[in-house]
């Protein structure tokens, strides 16, 4: 666990609040009847996202999340394995539909994701200014970088099978060939330090092929995922293809790795001391499993090349060979 | 819908007599002739191109599970041979293969794949005497289809920039490959060749049960002078596979076998940087339509079932009727169960030979018996058994439903278990039903509902209109908990690369 994400577990529960003295940003209009003649901030809540709903967890807890100088950003949702249990059923729900949907479909659905991330690209860059503790000009770029990695994996949809697909020519008279098709429920660790770029970089190469995601979000800068998933609600994405766990590492992966009716799990953005353990876990269905680089994804340069590729959709897909004699 | 009127006593076939002595249409004795071959006493461990005694030294026995006769003694590796296996394959692949270029590779493996045409013979007649079973599948699938493996990634060899678009592929090092008893030989060309062609040297473990067609390879190693430490064969007890899996220095880890000891492994490399393919066990649905070429359809269904006594992990163990059909299929089906010749695996007709061991023997008994206990109905061709061998009626069980053992449980062995269903919906529903997803074979003459099917079955292979087909082009694997990776074409190729570095023009 990272040290940021160790104090934000340790101030977690139970703490007085300090939202009450979280003094509100001074706006230009004076409709507002604040104390101090300004207008009051409508704060949002950040509420987890499953099946399409913004359900709070089952729990009722929650944990504050702090910005890079210890301020108080928000309550998250300290989601549980109930939460997860609700989550992978919805996906497994969601996946018949989802995983027959065309190429050509999922292109344009992934596509609009850009698009009103674009109209949202301010508030984005704010989120990961005030989760990162990055300047304006570096939010900038890493958010303009998770809405073209949306553009480039929508390209993929109707795009990889050609690439990865293929027709065999056997040893004899049959027709042979094989195909990508989604591995089904896909278990996501996102990266814990890239809030938002990490999160894109690594959900897209499992949605494109059709797989639905059960995501846990970054422990300790967890908001900037919240409100992708807001975008995803509104981008004709259909309930249950992403699904959302905010909360407390330490609680949620182990159980997210042993869910029998996952069939995947990408643990990239986990830390890789914790990896034994998840790995033994996902081993008792045979899950298909990435692991993290051995420095950790927090040292990976999400904003470089390298962290797109045709080869990570491949990750999460099965291939299904096909034979059928040729005859009269 | 007309249905044929149910025989009266034995299925129509049987009165061939084919199945039972002294009928008029017996078929006189063809065994293979073995006075070709040489088996030796013993054989020891083959690393660096010679073989040794493991040490300290201990051996354990080989058995022809036909005649339960003693055919070698082959050395029991321990936890230091398995060190000094890794340590010839590690310096094998960083001074020798790895810097090889890859036209060179791939002279080595097409001169593999042309010893081992040459050597058909030995390997099938070995490979039957080992195994139990039937040359006529060792000498016409096995053998043949072990040499085209080499044969096609000899050709990979040189052309691995072509096949990974965007990637500058490199070898993955010392790869421990662990395979099963059933299909010795054909399992070790799926595991070595692709291994070799990417530049990786290898420590193979055969089964216990069935390591003399590895150590005959180890003689095809010598013939080709391959450099020493490339291919090192290991024998040994399941203890020693772990070590090898275990192994700090091992970087690719491939199995074919049990899924229980699949997760085992899965286990063992948890928290290593190895990477690992698993090729595990599966309960096939074989499903038949009404408007499918009936007799086309027995013909793939006997294919898929008793093929290699059923010990195959890709068999066609449920058999799924639309109702329609259900009893014309059957007796069908039982007459042609019945022309089943079961016995000597070396005699040129035999169909079914000996199961590969007493243990696996015992395990498809007890399964079987369970299906009766549990409310299933067995039908078993009236056939002569050897006296001695590992012997198992072609089997099959009407009557079962989906919660019953034998339509859950891997059997392993020549046990068919059918059941019904009326729509294609019920059909993917039934046949999906299973942790397993290795393969599925569909029969119809409805080519839309074909496409339907495949798309529908969580299998990695369909066969449709056929069952067990298989290619050096043609990926093969699982889905769920029948493991991950392929093994064969492109897809076993990359299986075997590092394609983590981008080239540098590309993304």
């Amino acid at each position: 666990m990272s040290p940021r994400a160790k104090r934000a577990a340790i101030k977690s529960p139970g703490r007085p609040s300090i939202l009450a003295t979280r003094k509100s940003q001074p706006l230009a209009t004076t409709n507002g009847t604040g104390a101090a003649g300004q207008r009051l901030e409508v704060r949002k809540t950040y509420k987890l996202y499953i099946g399409g709903a913004f359900p709070r967890t089952e729990s009722g807890r929650a944990y504050e999340v702090l910005g890079a100088k210890g301020e108080l950003l928000a309550n998250a949702c300290r989601g549980t394995r109930k939460d997860i249990r609700d989550a992978v059923r919805a996906a497994r729900t969601a996946l018949p539909d989802w995983s027959a949907r065309t190429g050509f479909n999922r292109s344009q659905i992934l596509y609009r994701i850009a698009e009103l991330m674009e109209g949202r690209r301010d508030q984005f860059v704010g989120e990961v200014m005030a989760a990162e503790g990055v300047a304006r000009q570096r939010a900038t770029r890493l958010t303009d970088a998770a809405i073209d990695r949306w553009v480039w994996y929508a390209g993929w949809a109707d795009k990889f099978s050609q690439v990865t697909g293929s027709v065999n020519p056997v040893n004899g008279s049959y027709f042979n060939f094989s195909v990508p098709e989604p591995t089904g429920v896909v278990g996501v660790i996102a990266p814990e330090a890239s809030s938002l770029l990490g999160l894109v970089s690594r959900l897209a190469p499992v949605i494109v092929s059709g797989n639905c995601a059960v995501v846990l979000a970054s422990e300790s800068r967890p908001l900037p995922a919240v409100t992708l998933t807001e975008v995803l609600a509104t981008s004709d994405v259909p309930g249950g293809v992403v699904n959302l766990i905010t909360g407390l590492r330490r609680e949620l992966v182990l159980h997210l790795a042993g869910h029998m009716d996952v069939n995947a799990l990408d643990a990239y953005g986990l830390d890789p001391a914790q990896g034994v353990a998840v790995e033994e876990l996902a081993t008792e269905n045979v899950k298909r499993l990435v692991r993290p680089p051995t420095k950790g994804a927090d040292a990976v340069d999400w904003l470089s090349p390298n962290a797109q590729s045709p080869y990570l959709i491949g990750e999460f897909v099965e291939t299904k060979t096909v034979w059928h004699p040729i005859g009269s | 819908m007309t249905l044929v009127k149910k025989p009266e006593t034995r299925p129509a076939a049987a009165s061939w007599g084919l199945s039972k002595r002294g009928t008029p249409w017996e078929y006189a004795a063809a065994p293979e002739a073995t006075d070709h071959i040489e088996i030796r006493r013993e054989y020891g461990l083959f690393i660096d191109n010679a073989f040794a005694p493991s040490r300290p030294k201990a051996t354990f026995q080989v058995i022809n599970p036909a005649t339960e006769e003693l055919l070698s003694r082959v050395a029991k590796a321990s936890r230091a041979d398995v060190n000094r296996a890794v340590t010839a394959a590690r310096r094998a692949h960083d001074t020798v293969w790895s810097r090889l270029p890859g036209s060179e590779r791939a002279k080595y493996l097409y001169r593999i794949a042309r010893i081992m045409q040459e050597r058909s013979r030995e390997f099938a007649v070995v490979e039957t005497m080992n195994s139990g079973k039937p040359i006529k599948e060792s000498r016409d699938v096995d053998v043949p289809l072990a040499a085209a493996h080499f044969f096609y990634y000899a050709g990979w060899a040189d052309k691995l920039d072509y096949a990974f678009p965007g990637r500058t592929p490199r070898s993955l090092g010392v790869a421990a490959q662990i395979i099963p008893w059933n299909f010795p030989l054909l399992m070790l060309a799926w595991k070595i060749a692709p291994a070799l062609a990417a530049g990786n040297t290898v420590i193979l473990k055969p089964a216990s049960t069935t390591p003399l067609t590895a150590y005959l390879f180890a003689d095809v190693v010598r013939q080709a002078e391959l450099p020493p430490g490339v291919v090192n064969i290991i024998t040994g007890p399941g203890e020693i596979g772990m070590e090898l899996v275990r192994h700090p220095d091992v970087n690719k880890v491939a199995f074919t076998g049990s899924t229980a000891v699949g997760k085992m492994i899965g286990r063992a490399v948890a928290g290593s940087r190895k990477k690992l393919t698993l090729e595990l066990g599966g309960k096939a649905a074989n499903i038949v339509f009404d408007d499918a070429p009936l007799d086309q359809a027995i013909e793939g269904i006997i294919n898929g079932i008793y093929f290699n006594q059923g010990e195959v992990c890709c068999a066609g163990s449920r058999l799924f009727v639309q109702e329609s059909v259900y009893e014309p299929l059957l007796d069908k089906l039982k007459a042609r169960l019945s022309t089943l010749r079961v016995g000597d695996p070396l005699d040129k007709n035999t169909d079914v030979g000996a199961i590969n061991s007493a243990g696996q023997l015992a395990k498809i008994a007890e399964l079987v018996q369970s299906g009766i206990e549990e409310g299933a109905e067995i039908f078993q061709p009236d056939c002569v058994l050897p006296d001695k061998g590992f012997f198992f009626r072609p089997t099959l069980f009407t009557g079962v439903s989906q919660s019953h053992r034998i339509a859950q449980e891997e059997i392993f062995g020549p046990v068919l278990s059918v059941l019904t269903f009326r729509t294609p919906e019920e059909a993917i529903e039934k046949a999906n039903n299973t942790p397993y997803g290795l393969s599925a074979g569909v029969w119809t003459e409805k080519g839309s509902r074909i496409f339907k099917m495949v798309a529908a079955m969580k299998a990695g292979v369909v066969w449709a209109n056929t069952f067990n087909r298989f290619d050096p082009t043609s990926p093969f694997g699982g889905y769920k908990e029948s493991g991950y990776g392929r093994e064969g074409g492109i897809h076993g190729l990359g299986a075997y690369l590092d394609l983590s570095s981008n080239r540098a023009s590309g993304r």
